[in-house]
């Protein structure tokens, strides 16, 4: 059964600004057919060129798609293009009461078909993509090495989307973006993707309280392993269980893919080097093998 | 708003007479049919009753039927067994275009080291059955070919690929959930060593399934335990749900003149209608040999799930081989192995009949689907330039 709110239901039956702009100022397109939707957004703006006095959309897709389609020409009209620029997906999600999240790729295809419009209309250069897959980059702005061959997407498409909505699992990589969603091929270099992102992440937010209490030193290292590793080892079929906490020595021990697993020493270290980010700069990791 | 049910491949309304007779044996004939007493005694003969009605759907002898959980349950059980019945042999066939119940099976014991070949289609969804000659050898345990294609309801040759599975001392299973019911099966006069079946895509209810083993046919059971379906497979007999199925396949069998003529001719009829009222459509698998209820039909340049949304709006149940209804975004598997091109795979619907299927039902869907893909592709920015107006 469908799983979409109210909202995207009215969206998807009376979908509003469908069709075109014959003088548009601003014309975004990405998708194709062989991904299973696209979307054609036409922008008009306002004398001074720099408020959009209309949108309208032209979309091949799901339910959720032309929702998505329909929500974006609503939330952009009245608003200069800078505002319309910092519109995120999720807020398009978020419009729509939310989304399904392997339907979040629909709101993923909204903020890039505006983003590209825009980024057009000023001019700022659209490289075209080459490469042997069968059908165009899904979006051809996103330059980099092609990641998913089945809906052509790059690296660089895919670690933006990776970072604004904060993914920890290539398969809400997939919900996002469809990357890997056909051949499944390229998951391991989604993980790597991953991987990389939440390194530069850490390395840039150290948002780590300053002092804290052992009680709340032990509720933090619990909740940090929950939100930001056990998902991790997830997506490798792995898993890890917290055996004791002793002051800074946090002990752990690997279960399933982990367990037994030669770079099991890394992946202690990679714990140890997230905790130390977001709890205390002196926790010290142990494997041990309760 | 009443339904107009054109799903039935993905499951069928229980008939009454079959959960009439399947009533009594919940609160009143409870007993256990393995017990010694009259009580369950009698539980046990309307067992065997439902057992000699299943096989005289199949042409098969009853001691031939045995009871399981599922199509799913059926077709891991006969797959398993061949492949411990020969161990020395590490080689499996099956197509391509199969239900996952036998493709993920399949696919998971490639990652345990055996060799899987999966025999491809061509457009219209037909088997190769010479690619089937050039791959099997000496090594092949196990041929699982399905019957009939859920999806687009093309029929397999599982004769002729039964004999080339024999031919070379390999054991050969079918996959037979969306055929049984809908057309003529005989095995008495088949080669075929194994076949599933699936209660509830015969208005029988969910939970119950058949694995035919022929006389003689090796075997070595999934689930070990009791001595129950003569330790073929252990577990107590579902036995309301047996007894249902007995009676559904009592009834499958009555109705199998008109499921081959009422049925078809309004499949017939709906597709006949849409094609020539909708432009930029193919029926997919529509030069093959099909089920009679089944039609699957991909409109170019709309997406499938779109489609489905606005069909429920009117109560019409269909289903799609569409990406974004399956939670995988490729398109469906058995489209993308007959060549379906990209542009339509992913609009493709399929409608499957049933006996409770009526004239008028069809005569809706033949009103409301041209007005819903032409809404949809005036939405979509394909529409207009491909079709040049003709939406």
């Amino acid at each position: 059964m469908w799983d979409y709110t109210p909202i995207v239901k009215d969206h998807f039956l009376n979908p509003r600004n469908v069709g075109e702009i014959p003088n548009a100022d601003a014309i975004g397109e990405v998708g194709s057919l062989a991904c299973g939707d696209a979307l054609k957004l036409y922008l008009k703006l306002d004398d001074n060129k720099d408020k959009i006095v209309d949108a309208k959309f032209q979309t091949f897709g799901c339910a959720s798609a032309i929702a998505s389609s329909s929500a974006l020409t609503e939330m952009v009209k009245g608003k200069n293009l800078d505002e319309a620029l910092a519109i995120s997906n999720q807020e398009i999600a978020d419009f729509l009461g939310g989304l399904p999240e392997e339907k979040m790729h629909c709101s993923v295809m909204g903020q890039e078909a505006l983003e590209v419009a825009i980024f057009k209309y000023r001019g700022i250069e659209m490289p075209q993509h080459d490469s042997e897959h069968d059908h165009g980059p899904a979006y051809p702005d996103y330059e980099g090495e092609i990641v998913c061959k089945c809906f052509g997407i790059t690296d660089a498409f895919l670690k933006k989307v990776i970072e604004t909505n904060s993914l920890t699992t290539a398969e809400q990589v997939t919900n996002f973006t469809k990357a890997g969603g056909a051949c499944g091929g390229c998951i391991p270099k989604i993980k790597d993707l991953i991987a990389q992102v939440l390194g530069e992440a850490a390395a840039q937010t150290r948002v780590r309280p300053e002092k804290l209490s052992n009680m709340k030193k032990m509720q933090l290292i619990q909740e940090v392993l929950e939100r930001d590793i056990r998902p991790l080892l997830w997506a490798d079929g792995g898993d890890l269980e917290l055996i004791d906490i002793d002051g800074a020595k946090v002990q752990v021990a690997f279960r399933k893919a982990c367990a037994g697993c030669a770079s099991s020493g890394n992946t202690a270290r990679m714990v140890e080097a997230k905790l130390r980010d977001l709890v205390a700069e002196d926790i010290v990791v142990e494997e041990v093998s309760a | 708003m009443k339904e107009i049910y054109l799903d039935n491949n993905a499951t069928t309304k229980v008939d009454e007479a079959v959960f009439e007779e399947m009533r009594p044996y919940f609160c009143e004939l409870y007993g256990n049919p393995s017990s010694m007493h009259f009580f369950g005694g009698q539980v046990q003969s309307k067992v065997t009753e439902a057992r000699v009605r299943v096989a005289e759907l199949l042409g098969a002898s009853p001691d031939e039927i045995i009871f399981t959980a599922c199509g799913t349950e059926s077709d891991n059980a006969a797959i398993r067994s061949a492949l411990e019945v020969f161990p020395d042999r590490r080689h499996i066939i099956t197509s391509r275009v199969e239900h996952p119940a036998v493709l993920t099976q399949c696919r998971n014991l490639r990652q345990k080291g055996y060799r899987v070949t999966e025999i491809g289609v061509d457009g219209a969804g037909r088997l190769d059955l010479e690619e089937l000659k050039t791959v099997i050898d000496d090594d092949t345990a196990i041929v699982s070919l399905m019957w009939a294609n859920n999806e687009t309801g093309v029929i397999f040759p599982v004769e002729e690929a039964a004999k080339i599975a024999k031919s070379k001392g390999a054991l050969f299973h079918s996959d037979a959930v969306q055929a049984i019911g809908k057309i003529p099966i005989n095995m008495a006069a088949s080669h075929i060593d194994m076949l599933s079946l699936s209660g509830h895509k015969l208005h029988a209810p969910k939970g119950i399934g058949v694995l035919y083993l022929r006389k003689g046919t090796p075997f070595r059971p999934l689930l070990v335990g009791g001595h129950q379906e003569k330790s073929r497979r252990a577990g107590t007999e579902n036995a309301a749900a047996i007894i249902a199925l007995g009676k559904a396949c009592q009834l499958a069998g009555q109705h199998m003149d008109a499921e081959n003529t009422v049925v078809k001719g309004m499949r017939d009829r709906l597709q006949d209608s849409l094609m020539s009222a909708i432009p930029h459509a193919r029926i997919n698998g529509g030069g093959a040999e099909r089920l009679p209820n089944t039609t699957s039909i991909a409109f170019e340049f709309v997406e499938g799930e779109a489609i489905l949304l606005l069909l429920s709006e009117f109560g019409i149940c269909a289903s799609s081989g569409s990406a974004c209804t399956s939670g995988s975004l490729e398109p469906s598997h058995v489209l993308r192995a007959m060549g379906v091109p990209f542009t339509c795979a992913h609009g493709s619907i399929r409608f499957s009949l049933s006996r409770y299927t009526t004239d008028a039902e069809i005569d809706t869907v033949i009103r409301e689907l041209p007005p819903i893909i032409a809404r949809l592709r005036m939405m979509s920015p394909f529409g207009r330039e491909h079709l040049q107006g003709k939406v």
